[in-house]
């Protein structure tokens, strides 16, 4: 019997590559669930989730909130925007406070990063980061790469590029661990204002010509412009980043074999990906928001599965 | 630890032949019939049982895999984990009737599991139950098989294996004695 190697998810970065195999074995299984007429399973019909939004989030909360019905469990919902944080209440008091209301698991999402790993070290509880500022989202590394591995097979030898915002992006952080861990090759592409210093130092090669990259890979990642996390200004205009790294349809034409086209969402269409592209075959986005559903009912089962009925006596 | 026989290959052949003619005298040309083998060991019984129908002429038999992991009542109960195996239902069993196939029956949950799982496909007409193996007097819920190998008597902390090998002169299965 497996089982996590770990007690909460932190990041991708804390996992092995057998944590990732059982993840996406048990997403296979829980895909299948989710097709069915009832959609429904009792597993965690005991089990109380917290889900804790300081920040916004349409996908991620919705596809968590989702997982959590599917899987039986109660859930309460909290909005940073609406609560006693802006009262000044920190977050461990506010956490500390959820957890005395006998909540068994909480989802985070926060803007500051180490947010999750700050309250796994201070408080007893399971924690899931569902993003924290720029450091990282691993449920999202978790569907891009099941994903990946549904179209591929083993990703072992697979180029996969991620493109844009490198600097802002837990996405691209959390991608480069995964990737890395099942054995793809994988390329950054993006303005040079917005690819960190010293990146290469994690196994990937950096690039800033995206024709070039698109033909070297077989799967692209395109990213967001994190404009809410910029404080200064990192390119001149959206026009001109969309000339250099926007992907359009003549780009994907020119090519001499198919790629593949992911994107986390939410899509600035005509910046970094245009309409033709995002609603084309080549791109699997939706399947990434179905898959999503089905990789967090994989963690958060596993991982609640790891809270033994006995010890909450 | 001590193992005794408690079927060979002869004797499991004859008990397959005879579930098979249960099976034909109740469901006759099984239009309306579902056979769902139970994850892990159910369904390596459910291919030996399908087998013996093709020989006899039933080509087009429908058939599932289903795993009762996520609506097991033991979640969270054990030290080790409920790995999940793959589910194959490709079709819906309303208004069907369908037969539960598993290799040991003992204390009656996993059947209870599977009882709440297989109605994520839709509302059976009936639901019946075939076993090789019944534990007798081991039964924590009330549920009995509708279609019966063998009877085997077995202390608490006895085990029943079920060997299914590639070569079927060498399935076999026995009890293994708890020493203690």
């Amino acid at each position: 019997m497996k089982n996590l190697s770990v007690s909460n998810l932190l990041g991708i970065k804390y996992l092995k590559s057998e944590d990732l195999n059982l993840i996406f074995e048990t997403a296979s299984q829980f895909k299948e669930v989710i097709n069915r007429p009832i959609k429904k399973v009792p597993s965690l019909r005991d089990i109380t989730i917290a889900n804790l939004f300081f920040e916004n989030s349409t996908r991620t909360k919705l596809s968590f909130e989702l997982a959590e019905k599917r899987l039986s469990a109660d859930i309460i919902n909290f909005s940073a925007s609406l609560s006693s944080v802006s009262k000044g209440e920190t977050l461990s008091d506010t956490v500390k406070n959820i957890l005395a209301m006998k909540v068994d698991m909480i989802i985070l999402r926060h803007p500051n990063p180490g947010a999750a790993h700050f309250l796994s070290k201070n408080l007893n509880a399971c924690i899931i980061n569902a993003g924290d500022g720029t450091h990282e989202h691993p449920t999202q590394a978790l569907l891009d790469v099941y994903s990946l591995t549904e179209k591929f097979g083993s990703l072992k030898g697979r180029r996969v590029a991620i493109v844009g915002d490198i600097m802002h992006s837990r996405v691209a952080l959390s991608n480069i661990y995964a990737l890395k861990m099942m054995g793809a090759e994988v390329k950054l592409c993006g303005p040079k204002s917005l690819i960190p210093k010293h990146i290469e130092s994690m196994g990937v090669t950096v690039s800033s010509n995206l024709n070039a990259v698109l033909n070297w890979c077989d799967a692209a990642n395109i990213l967001r412009i994190q404009n809410e996390r910029m404080g200064t200004v990192y390119f001149p205009s959206n026009r001109e980043y969309s000339q250099n790294f926007g992907l359009n349809f003549e780009r994907i034409k020119q090519l001499k074999k198919e790629i593949i086209i992911l994107h986390p969402g939410p899509i600035n269409r005509g910046v970094e990906i245009s309409s033709d592209v995002a609603d084309s075959s080549h791109s699997i986005i939706l399947d990434q928001v179905e898959n999503g559903v089905a990789i967090r009912m994989a963690i958060i089962y596993l991982l609640g599965s790891k809270l033994n009925i006995k010890s909450n006596d | 630890m001590t193992s005794r026989i408690l079927l060979n290959e002869k004797k499991i052949e004859i008990i397959l032949r005879r579930l098979c003619c249960q099976l034909k005298e109740k469901h006759g040309d099984f239009s309306k019939t579902i056979l769902v083998g139970l994850q892990p060991r159910g369904t390596l019984l459910l291919e030996r049982l399908v087998k013996l129908l093709n020989q006899q002429g039933f080509i087009n038999l429908k058939l599932g895999k289903l795993d009762t992991t996520f609506f097991r009542d033991d979640y969270r109960r054990n030290e080790k984990p409920l790995n999940a195996n793959k589910t194959e239902m490709n079709q819906s069993v309303e208004g069907m009737d369908v037969v539960f196939i598993d290799d040991v029956l003992y204390t009656g949950r996993s059947i209870r599991s599977a009882l709440t799982a297989i109605d994520t496909y839709g509302r059976p007409n009936s639901i019946e139950l075939l076993v090789l193996i019944d534990r007798r007097f081991s039964r924590h819920l009330p549920i009995q098989p509708d279609y019966l190998g063998a009877q085997v008597d077995a202390l608490q902390g006895d085990k029943v294996r079920v060997i299914w090998s590639k070569n079927s002169a060498k399935n076999i299965v026995y009890l293994e004695k708890n020493s203690e």
